[in-house]
């Protein structure tokens, strides 16, 4: 066999190849492991379904509402407070002053945090997360992860989540017992306040696992731009 | 869907082609009363959200079939109330992406209804929870002869962070009508892309409108 004809060969199954993979639907340049996360989003369809949402459907259901809004106000005000250290971090110092005042009120004057009186006095929320703080940084946003239970993420927002856990001012509760109910808690109050969100994408989506994906995307890119984010490229 | 997207009517002139409109807001009026005929042409696109948004919200509150969950009273006013001022063919082609140049004007056709009684039955279940929220109405910044703006409101709930929903506006023969809500930084519309270029890849215009009507249809069953 002539050399040539050995490269015309070689280049007939490159032709191929790349006709195949034309054909196969192609994946989504943020979700390189999208097989493997698929298999996460069954799996966690099972045990969030069979186990989480019930629970945290009941909490919804059979809990007076000002206890659910005061559970709420007290992991906000935790939230605040993480997100003033995260504030200094990106050096928006506007936005310190904002959540550093909503932590002072309402753990001053809102009995620790249970009642949200920064908000009807119109401080906004900052909402800034350890995970924003590594994107305002430069560091790339990596690919996406469904993790069984925790939810989407992406490698960024997940190192970010870990920090924060780690971290946060719950961790520093010397008592393991009441540390272990305020991140019980914590968790049930996330579960829930993602209840109606979540019905709502279940009735939207053609394929609830894409629909989550880009919508999990979006607001984690409004959140990196402080609400504004530039129009976005079109992807193929 | 509105009166200047028919082709017919493009021929008439557009004289008569107002007559013909008072004529159908006449049967229009007759038929159910909505307060559609209040939307003139010139009304500005954040004094139109206003209105509208107010106007709907003021009878989800009081209606008492929807107080009671009666989903398809909620459609019913959605329908009537909302839907007018919203172009679903546009807002679909924005879903499709490049798919869309591909769709015959048929497929077109029924591929913008069959997006629209999805997003319907959506916003319908999204309203269904709509409780204790009150909106603030963000002031419009553009000029004053814009044709595409955004019009920004904050939907505010006792012990959760406010909620920021945009809406896009173009300017049409017919008055201002949205193309887009945004909620939180979620775009409606494109955030269906990825789910619309994977049918469309899989089974062409004709395999996302099978699996738009299956959807459709299925949860219409339940």
């Amino acid at each position: 066999m002539s050399a040539a004809r050995v490269v015309a060969g070689r280049l007939g199954v490159l032709a191929l190849a790349a006709m195949l993979a034309g054909c196969a639907v192609a994946p989504n340049r943020d979700d390189p492991f999208e097989p493997m996360n698929r298999a996460s989003f069954k799996v966690n369809e099972v045990v969030d379904g069979h186990f989480v949402r019930p629970i945290a459907q009941a909490y919804v259901a059979y809990t007076p509402k000002p206890v659910q809004t005061a559970v709420a106000n007290f992991f906000g005000n935790v939230r605040d407070f993480v997100s003033v250290i995260n504030d200094f971090l990106q050096g928006k110092l506007d936005k310190a002053g904002n959540d550093m005042g909503r932590v002072i009120l309402n753990t001053g004057f809102g009995l620790g945090g249970l009642i949200d009186i920064a908000t009807e006095a119109g401080i906004p929320k900052g909402n800034e997360d350890f995970g924003l703080t590594l994107g305002v940084w430069g560091f790339p946003q990596g690919p996406y992860l469904f993790v069984p239970v925790w939810g989407p993420t992406t490698v960024r927002d997940g190192t970010g989540s870990l920090v924060e856990l780690y971290m946060g001012p719950v961790g520093y509760i010397p008592d393991v017992p009441l540390r272990n109910t305020l991140y019980g808690i914590g968790a049930l109050n996330a579960r829930a306040q993602a209840l109606s969100a979540e019905a709502v994408a279940l009735s939207a989506a053609l394929d609830p696992y894409a629909f989550i994906r880009r919508a999990y995307l979006q607001h984690r890119r409004y959140l990196l731009y402080d609400g504004k984010p530039p129009p976005e490229k079109d992807s193929p | 869907m509105s009166l200047h997207r028919l082709p017919a009517l493009r021929l008439v002139p557009a004289g008569a082609r107002r007559l013909l409109a008072l004529a159908f807001i006449g049967v229009a009026l007759v038929a159910f009363a909505p307060p559609i005929v209040r939307a003139a042409a010139d009304e500005a696109p954040d004094a139109l959200v206003k209105r509208v948004t107010g106007e709907v919200l003021a009878l989800i509150k009081s209606d008492a079939r929807i107080q009671a969950g009666d989903q398809a009273r909620i459609r019913e006013v959605i329908e009537t109330r909302l839907t007018p001022y919203f172009d679903f063919e546009r807002m679909t082609a924005l879903a499709a992406g490049r798919g869309w140049r591909q769709a015959t004007p048929e497929q077109k056709k029924v591929l913008a209804g069959q997006f629209k009684t999805l997003l319907v039955r959506t916003y319908s279940g999204a309203l269904n929870q709509y409780r204790d929220q009150t909106i603030k109405y963000l002031p419009l910044r553009s000029d004053a002869g814009a044709t595409d703006v955004t019009v920004r409101t904050q939907v505010e709930q006792p012990g959760q962070a406010p909620v920021q929903i945009d809406y896009s506006m173009e300017k049409t023969a017919s008055g201002w009508k949205a193309y887009d809500v945004v909620v939180g930084g979620v775009s409606l519309v494109t955030n269906y892309r990825d789910e619309f270029n994977a049918e469309i890849q899989r089974g062409g215009i004709d395999g996302l409108i099978k699996a738009l009507e299956a959807k459709n249809g299925g949860a219409g069953a339940k």
